[in-house]
């Protein structure tokens, strides 16, 4: 693959600027495609803040568990609230509780790896031990606990998601610190005198960050599919706010009487995922030829 | 081998060791006085006094664990405090609800996954890999509570081929038995299948490019012996792991399944011992989940070292 293409001589200025923007995305169908989705819920949740169809919590019985039509695109609910807007502000708790969750795996995670790599040593032994521990704590089993203990929640499912997440960020960062801390800049900066946090956040950290990135956009779709389980299983978001997971809870009832409310949340979720792994996936080739299979 | 057993065995126990202080602890972070919690505010002091007592609750911390943990390796967990039965006998009962539906939901997936990315793998560069990667992709996508409601909507609501949820017992029918598990299993069961799927397409790439597979092709061999003999074998052996990993996975995913056909298994349990504080029986069930895990991934390990003669563990 050319790197300056023969013809770009012959484009005017604007075309070329324009197909440059774009030429990250050219032979890449997984990363195009994953932001366009993502592009379009993150849009839709922020556009819902600022304009919506319909109140969605506007309860209208004269419309109750209407077909989509002009006036409801996506129909209505039991309660003749219209499903668009709630979906579109349910946008926004899914991806709120997704990205604080990943933040905290990453954030703890990275931390815990970063230590256990660099230090070595006991404390090595006793951090992965803790990792492993928790990969028997999945974020369903850590949620019910919590929720038993304190109230379920949308606090006590983001901390549950983010706990049960920590392991794959510390074994991630733990592995590229350990490749990372024996190649000759690193050894550069300490020679130089630099101290252990300097050396990490300035000459291991940057380098670490690729694969990181792309474990993320993969942990944000696995954390979002949890937030929607545990919503539904009503250990997550309050059923006062409207989240994908906590209408298809409301939905199920009454999915004989109209099947609309119980497809709109779930093709949501499945576009928000699908959306996040193919960026994962994505990023992963864009940022490491070698991985493309 | 044995060392490498022994030590695997020992470095498990530590983990459900650590697991069950971190359940018994979580008992301890509870904010404020147990007792007064699970009763309510409007508990006689009498009430309050006896489920202390009942609960251990006058007894130091330590004593109080080792006692519990001591219990809980005789399988005795305590009363629940809801049902006000041994929680071992609870659970037991569960199980004939879980656990065929965790092995059932296993059997779809592997029925389907295992095909579908052996033929990927052998099709690469025809138009048939990239489908099932993008079926695969799909799959992995859809929550699987949502396709269980989907198949609800779509073979009870509409074609009432099966039931929409509950459960007959076994010794009353097995036939209704199987009918009443067939779509939550199937639901469950296809979302793992695409885990698996990408998985087994991954694997069979890996060993398709080794030198012996291509050693294999270059002496003559015919096509099906390469493929069954050299790549397939070699592949199992990862294979093998992820489906142990993956069950895993479908005993936690089953807790929500279990919610949306109304099964009464031990998710539900343990989805009602929330509401009702039922500690013991809490601490009991989310103990055995989690001994489950560590169990998993040990005997996946032993079954690795076991399968893959060029792994040995010093």
């Amino acid at each position: 693959m050319a790197r300056f293409p023969a013809t770009s001589g012959f484009r005017s200025g604007l075309s070329w600027r324009i197909s440059a923007l774009f030429r990250p995305f050219r032979g890449r169908v997984n990363l195009a495609l994953g932001a366009v989705l993502i592009g379009t819920v993150v849009l839709s949740a922020l556009l819902s803040f600022v304009w919506l169809p319909y109140d969605p919590n506007v309860i209208d019985f004269g419309a109750r568990l209407a077909p989509p039509s002009a006036e409801h695109w996506l129909g209505t609910d039991h309660f003749g609230r219209d499903l668009l807007s709630r979906l579109m502000v349910g946008a926004r708790a899914t991806l709120y509780v997704g990205l604080i969750a990943v933040g905290i795996a990453l954030g703890l995670g990275g931390l815990i790896g970063a230590a256990s790599g660099y230090i070595g040593g006991v404390l090595d032994e006793l951090l992965m031990r803790v990792a492993d521990v928790l990969y028997a704590f999945p974020p369903i089993l850590l949620a019910i606990l919590l929720a038993a203990i304190y109230r379920p929640g949308t606090l006590t499912a983001m901390v549950a998601i983010g706990i049960a997440t920590i392991p794959v960020f510390a074994r991630l960062m733990r592995s590229s610190v350990l490749t990372l801390k024996e190649r000759d800049f690193v050894e550069a900066g300490r020679a130089l005198g630099a101290s252990g946090g300097r050396v990490l956040w300035r000459h291991i950290l940057p380098s670490a960050l690729s694969p990181i990135l792309v474990q993320a956009s993969l942990s944000l779709a696995i954390a979002i599919l949890a937030e929607a389980a545990l919503s539904f299983l009503g250990l997550g978001t309050p059923p006062r706010v409207p989240s994908w997971g906590n209408m298809l809870r409301e939905a199920q009832s009454f999915m004989a009487l109209s099947p609309y409310p119980a497809m709109a949340p779930g093709l949501a979720i499945v576009v928000t995922v699908l959306g996040w792994s193919l960026l994962g996936d994505g990023l992963r080739d864009a940022l490491d030829p070698q991985s493309r299979r | 081998m044995l060392p490498y057993l022994i030590r695997r065995l020992a470095s498990a126990l530590i983990s459900i060791l650590l697991a069950a202080i971190l359940v018994f602890a979580a008992l301890l972070a509870i904010p404020g006085d147990p007792a007064e919690i699970i009763l309510g505010l409007n508990a006689s002091p009498g009430a309050a006094a006896a489920l202390r007592e009942q609960l251990g609750l006058n007894v130091p911390p330590v004593p109080r664990f080792l006692n519990w943990l001591g219990g809980a390796i005789r399988g005795d967990f305590g009363d629940s405090l809801n049902y006000r039965r041994p929680v071992s006998e609870l659970l037991a009962g569960r199980l004939q609800v879980s656990i065929p539906l965790a092995l059932g939901a296993m059997l779809i997936a592997c029925l389907i996954a295992l095909p579908l990315g052996t033929v990927a793998a052998l099709r690469q560069g025809t138009w048939l890999d990239p489908v099932i990667v993008s079926f695969a992709q799909v799959g992995a996508a859809i929550p699987s509570f949502w396709l269980g409601l989907m198949f609800i909507l779509l073979f009870s609501v509409e074609l009432g081929w099966l039931p929409a949820g509950g459960y007959v017992p076994w010794e009353r029918s097995p036939v209704s038995a199987i009918r009443s598990l067939i779509l939550p299993a199937l639901a469950l069961g296809l979302g793992q299948a695409a885990v698996i799927t990408r998985m087994t397409r991954a694997s069979m790439l890996d060993v398709q490019r080794q030198d012996y597979v291509r050693t294999a092709s270059a002496k003559g061999l015919p096509r099906r012996r390469v493929v069954l003999v050299h790549t397939l074998r070699n592949a199992m052996v990862t294979i093998v792991t992820i489906i142990g990993l993956s069950m895993a996975q479908l005993l936690v995913g089953a807790i929500v399944i279990e919610q949306v056909f109304s099964l009464p298994g031990l998710g539900r349990l343990a989805l009602t011992a929330i509401g009702a504080r039922d500690f013991p029986l809490l601490q009991a069930e989310v103990l055995l989940y989690a001994s489950a895990i560590v169990a998993l991934s040990f005997s996946v390990d032993v079954l690795y070292a076991f399968l893959d003669p060029r792994i040995r563990y010093s």
